[in-house]
């Protein structure tokens, strides 16, 4: 088999670090040296990361099978529901801008719906060179199978470099289809974005274990190099109604591109969502601290004083105090709003993933050891009930001058 | 209605920590669980087939001791696992890894509906279920919270978004990812669990599936991680004194002068 852990014996000194890093008690020093057991052994590269001194490594043997050079310039998948670019949108086209101009190359968007040419304009004005637009009846609604076709479709016809979409539930279930039809990779729910000037390698950062742990990630030797992308964490660029681009109107586009097995029948809003959680810039969230539903009015309240959401700890949906759809973490939303108020939440694991990339945390609890302090700028030791209509008042009073 | 069910053995806490001494993950003495969010699926399989008769497969792919969350699954109430298993899978990315189960699903071949879970807790990706899907070229509605209605050849079922849901209509066969809202999963049976020490985990290779080794493991996969690191702690983290009024004032104060409402 042409794949190996390799120990390089001149520069292993039998230090150990492997041994401990290794999750498969796959690596072991005998006569002060690293031998790796191939039965255990699952190429999880833990050993490299761990070996100071440069004596591993994993013989790889990835071959291109494209010429990279041919691929070029940045695209954004412009996300729309019923007519409306989504707000991730811009944030992609903030942080694409960056990256073409590193690059040399221009900033496209890639625009599909029904009637939807107009808003060309508004993603040039956020900084887009060229809009690709395909505007059919049939692509009302998105559809995984016929939007997947169409971008595979413009990406074999243009070969862009890098393709960002929003790490939406849309994004994120048709992008993975466009990378398999496009054999290239796929990192999911980047969190951070920077390119190589020279080799224009895409550095991919993205939290794994809830959060727990970041990694980066390449696609080094297949173009284009695709990437889903938190909302929220890019910023956007202020829109410049001078700016100007090209609007291609893509023609080609069949029958069969545009065929589909699955059909949307009907889209649903639902009223109790009225602040979609993982929209708001400031989140409001109760926990079992808030004791009843009926406390739960001085969430909102707070919340309403700020402009903010209302969210919730599981253990105040389980407890019928709120619906499943305000739940933050991570059988729910994963949030990241400018300011995040953590009121009576005491901060289990499942809760902290889901909100602690949170710009800032404000954390009221009655228990000085609660885990939510450890994630928390603002930690304030004491009950919700009394500290929370304390902290509206005091804000009515500070947001009037 | 046959349903294969695509799970993961993932460590049972997300709560990990980089070891600064050997910059790895602490994972010893964390046990393997099934994906919670699998768990659903393994859940809404037995209730289709509980419902519409046929018989309910998981599959995995992994190590050797992956087999345990195999027989979990089948103690559930599955009929059949399948373990794929073998040196050229290791180290496959989410597209490697769709490849390899999409070939494992095309030599079992007998199926109306895949399901997984939405993600697993460990990679939080949610790539590999599209990508089997699209592999064996068949339609998907993910994140699905509930099935309205299922027979010969037809599905409907409400995929959950940011707004509300979405009321999805598909051919058969088809893929479906699910999410925590469609079921509450069962407890094992004392049956099952005799049937699940009795069970035999079919294994294969990568040369049983005849699959394509340039697709497979490191080198198949598109993607690689250039390195793991533990996220920047917070700073700042500022505990308030004092009593109740004082701490809200002081974070006002705070709080204003860092301009943060404004």
């Amino acid at each position: 088999m042409a794949l190996k852990n390799i120990v390089n014996t001149d520069k292993c000194v039998g230090c150990l670090l492997c041994e401990k890093g290794c999750l498969f008690d796959a690596i072991h020093v005998v006569d002060g040296k690293a031998v790796v057991d191939y039965e255990k052994c699952t190429l999880c590269g833990a050993c490299i990361q761990a070996c100071k001194f440069d004596a591993l490594k994993i013989q790889v043997n990835r071959v291109s099978e494209i010429n990279i050079d041919e691929y070029k310039n940045i695209w954004v998948f412009a996300e729309q529901k019923k007519g409306v670019l989504q707000s991730v949108v811009f944030e992609l086209l903030g942080a694409g801008k960056k990256l073409a101009q590193d690059r040399n190359a221009k900033l496209c968007a890639v625009l599909i719906g029904k009637d939807i040419k107009d808003e060309a304009q508004k993603l040039i004005h956020s900084g887009a060179d060229i809009v690709y637009v395909v505007d059919k009846p049939e692509l009302e609604h998105h559809n995984d199978e016929p939007y997947a076709k169409i971008m595979d479709k413009l990406i074999k016809k243009h070969k862009p470099e890098v393709v960002l979409a929003g790490a939406t539930t849309i994004g994120r279930s048709f992008i993975p289809r466009v990378a398999v039809m496009c054999h290239t990779g796929l990192t999911a729910d980047c969190t951070s974005l920077d390119i190589d000037k020279e080799t224009g390698h895409l550095m991919q950062t993205r939290p794994a274990f809830g959060g727990n742990i970041m990694a980066t990630i390449l696609t080094d030797i297949n173009r284009p190099q695709m990437a889903t992308v938190r909302h929220k964490v890019m910023k956007e660029l202020e829109p410049d109604t001078s700016l100007t681009g090209e609007v291609i109107e893509e023609s080609d586009i069949t029958e069969s591109d545009l065929s589909s097995r699955t059909k949307v029948l009907e889209v649903v809003d639902e009223l109790e969502q009225t602040v979609n959680i993982a929209e708001a810039d400031i989140i409001v969230s109760g926990g079992r601290g808030i004791k009843s539903p009926d406390n739960f009015k001085m969430i909102e309240e707070l919340a309403l004083v700020l402009g903010g959401a209302v969210g919730a700890s599981r253990a105040a949906v389980d407890a019928d105090w709120i619906p499943y759809s305000h739940q933050v973490g991570q059988t729910g939303k994963t949030v990241c709003p400018k300011v995040y108020i953590a009121c009576g939440i005491s901060g289990a694991i499942q809760h902290l993933v889901g909100m602690q990339s949170s710009d800032l945390i404000i954390a009221i609890n009655k228990d000085p050891d609660a885990p939510i302090f450890h994630v928390s700028d603002y930690s304030i030791v004491g009950d919700v009930m009394e500290i929370v209509p304390l902290l509206t008042t005091k804000l009515k009073e500070v947001l009037k001058k | 209605m046959n349903v294969i069910v695509c799970i993961k053995q993932v460590p049972e806490t997300t709560d990990v920590k980089i070891n600064p001494e050997t910059n790895t993950l602490y994972r010893e003495g964390i046990p393997s669980i099934i994906n919670p969010f699998d768990m659903y699926a393994i859940e809404e399989a037995i209730r289709i087939k509980e419902k519409c008769g046929g018989k309910v497969t998981v599959i995995t792919m992994g190590p050797p001791q992956a087999e345990a969350c195999l027989k979990e699954a089948v103690s559930l109430g599955a009929d059949e696992a399948v373990l794929l298993t073998d040196k050229e899978f290791a180290g496959s990315d989410t597209w490697a890894t769709s490849y390899a189960l999409s070939m494992a699903i095309k030599k079992i071949k007998d199926y109306d509906i895949i399901i997984c879970g939405k993600q697993a807790v460990d990679g939080d990706t949610a790539q590999v279920g599209p990508g089997i899907a699209t592999w064996l070229d068949i339609p998907q509605i993910t994140y699905v919270k509930k099935i309205d209605e299922l027979k010969e050849g037809y599905i409907k079922a409400e995929q959950l978004a940011e707004e509300g849901y979405v009321v999805v209509e598909s051919s058969l066969p088809m893929m479906l990812t699910v999410v925590k809202e469609i079921n509450i999963p069962r407890l094992p049976s004392l049956k099952g669990k005799m049937k699940a020490k009795n069970v035999q985990v079919t294994k294969w290779t990568a040369q049983d599936l005849g699959a394509d080794a340039k697709n497979l493991g490191l080198d198949g996969s598109p993607t690689m991680v250039k390195k793991i690191f533990s996220p920047p702690p917070k700073t700042g983290g500022k505990k308030l004194e004092g009593d109740a009024q004082q701490m809200v004032n002081d974070l006002m104060n705070d709080l204003v002068e860092k301009q943060i409402f404004v």
